[in-house]
């Protein structure tokens, strides 16, 4: 590893004054070059907005009310999706990770459904929960769920053995045992899996937003987009990548602490 | 070992076939329940009227002209995330410095809800298979950059001290000791960058009405077709599920000793 590192490394770690600026240096060419294609001509001014533009209107999404009416129902979709996700996930993971007849009964199932497209569900969900909040909630729960199993099922086999047998000895219920061993025990892939499963929640919930609601921030993008307000979609684009950025980031860093 | 006869095929398979006999319990259940009523057949048809379906989805709906279309476009893609994200890693590997700044952003890519921003690839790439491709190429890039940096960084030292000790030029270094050595670690790439790119290309089908697989399903509900959209959905998810088994059997193919 240090011999590579030496490849890659020549001159030892880069300082990290160095990183910051040349982290500056890229994001000015990128905005530079952002500023120069839209005022070149090339493209339709309202395809590439100005900068000051995108910032005008991300200062006037900021400031306005029904941004933030939006993002509760979204918010409100989201938590309740993971809440019900991470519910039924951890107990699925905790049941795949405990007992060897059903990892190898059931988890191929959860294993290989994980990565399908979720979306795709969207008309079934509209027809179980209708076109409110429910179906949202539903495919986000849905979407959850898998990355929420599989991690808690990895997590529970990693368990040390002599945490469970110190809890049998005491002939802690299963309860008891879920409570005062499994879950602290697994507390960092669990909160690895909930930043994975929110992560797939906001996506979906937002998705299915922009497909079929009249409220959240999926059908805001979807308003700003038939007005054909751009500088008005990057401005609420921008908004939502910071937005799961950040809630990718605390959970995240609650995992680390956690290790 | 050879006296002793091995286990019978049921006491070897008892829990995948518990499994599988769940499943189609449940399928049974749920037939029995729609039929008597208890369960309304118009939000969920019976599952033997699904399998009825399928021909009728695959003939009249010609699912596999679209299944076709996605695959193009999954494959153009998929090269074109791989064409693009090697080399981007291999430099990122050479370069401390840009590794440095640029490795977290990179990350932050893989992580970005990319799909949801359909509306702007729309409007900069018309209502084409070219946004569906752009799309699923640069929601596949980032796996493949972060893990060629990755697998290029973990070759072990003793392989590259050979290769000095050979007095290898770089350009045999990387071709000859580092790319081999990361292979393994690229593909863990290739095989999370196709399943965004799957996804992606599906997802957005769907979302804009356009293309292959995700269209149907979408023209399907749109028709209230429901034993044709829970056929549809069932195709998607065995492509789905078919797509990721051989990538991984490809995978741990390749890396025989884990």
């Amino acid at each position: 590893m240090a011999a590579a590192g030496k490849m890659s490394l020549a001159s030892g770690a880069p300082a990290q004054r160095d990183v910051i600026v040349l982290r500056l240096l890229v994001a000015l060419v990128i905005f530079g070059a952002w500023e120069a294609v839209s005022r070149s001509g090339l493209f339709y001014g309202e395809v590439i907005p100005s900068l000051t533009r995108i910032w005008t209107s991300l200062i006037k999404l900021l400031g306005d009310g029904v941004f933030y009416r939006n993002l509760q129902v979204t918010t409100f979709e989201t938590v309740v999706a993971l809440a019900i996700g991470a519910g039924c996930g951890i107990a699925v993971g905790i049941g795949l990770g405990a007992n060897r007849f059903l990892m190898r009964a059931f988890e191929p199932y959860v294993y290989y459904l994980s990565p399908t497209p979720r979306i795709i569900l969207f008309p079934v969900m509209i027809m179980w929960f209708g076109v409110g909040p429910s179906s949202k909630i539903a495919l986000g729960a849905l979407s959850a769920f898998f990355a929420i199993a599989l991690s808690t099922a990895a997590g529970m086999r990693q368990i040390d053995p002599v945490l469970i047998r110190v809890g049998r000895s005491f002939r802690a219920s299963l309860w008891q045992m879920t409570l005062k061993i499994y879950l602290p025990a697994m507390r960092v892939p669990i909160l690895n899996g909930l930043r994975l499963g929110m992560g797939t929640a906001i996506i979906t919930v937002l998705l299915g937003e922009t497909k079929l609601s009249n409220q959240g921030l999926g059908y805001m993008i979807m308003q700003v987009y038939t007005r054909f307000d751009m500088p008005g979609l990057y401005a609420l684009l921008i908004v939502v990548f910071l937005l799961a950025g950040a809630v990718n980031a605390l959970i995240g860093h609650f995992a680390r602490d956690g290790a | 070992m050879a006296e002793k006869s091995g286990p019978s095929f049921l006491r070897r398979n008892g829990p995948e076939l518990f499994g599988a006999l769940s499943l189609l319990a449940a399928v049974l259940v749920f037939e029995a329940l729609v039929r008597s009523g208890i369960v309304n057949r118009f939000v969920i048809p019976p599952p033997s009227d699904i399998v009825l379906a399928f021909e009728r989805v695959i003939v009249e709906e010609n699912i596999l002209g679209r299944f076709r279309d996605t695959a193009v476009e999954m494959v153009i893609a998929g090269f074109a995330a791989v064409g693009v994200g090697v080399p981007i890693g291999a430099f990122l590997y050479r370069s401390a410095l840009w590794r440095r700044a640029m490795e977290d952003w990179i990350g932050a890519l893989a992580a970005a809800p990319i799909v949801l921003a359909f509306p702007l690839f729309l409007v900069l790439f018309g209502r084409s298979p070219k946004t569906i491709i752009v799309m699923g190429f640069v929601h596949g890039l980032a796996p493949i950059i972060l893990k060629m940096v990755e697998g290029l960084a973990s070759t072990r030292p003793v392989l590259i001290n050979v290769g000095r000790s050979l007095k290898m030029t770089s350009s045999q270094m990387f071709w000859k000791i580092l790319f081999p050595s990361a292979l393994p670690v690229i593909f863990t790439g290739i095989r999370l960058s196709w399943t965004f790119v799957l996804i992606t290309i599906v997802g957005v089908e769907y979302l804009i009405n356009l293309g292959g697989l995700g269209q149907l399903i979408n023209e399907l509900a749109e028709r209230y077709d429901l034993p044709g959209t829970y056929a549809g959905i069932c195709f998607v998810v065995l492509v789905s599920v078919l797509f990721f088994v051989i990538l991984e059997r490809v995978e741990s193919w390749l890396q025989p000793g884990r």
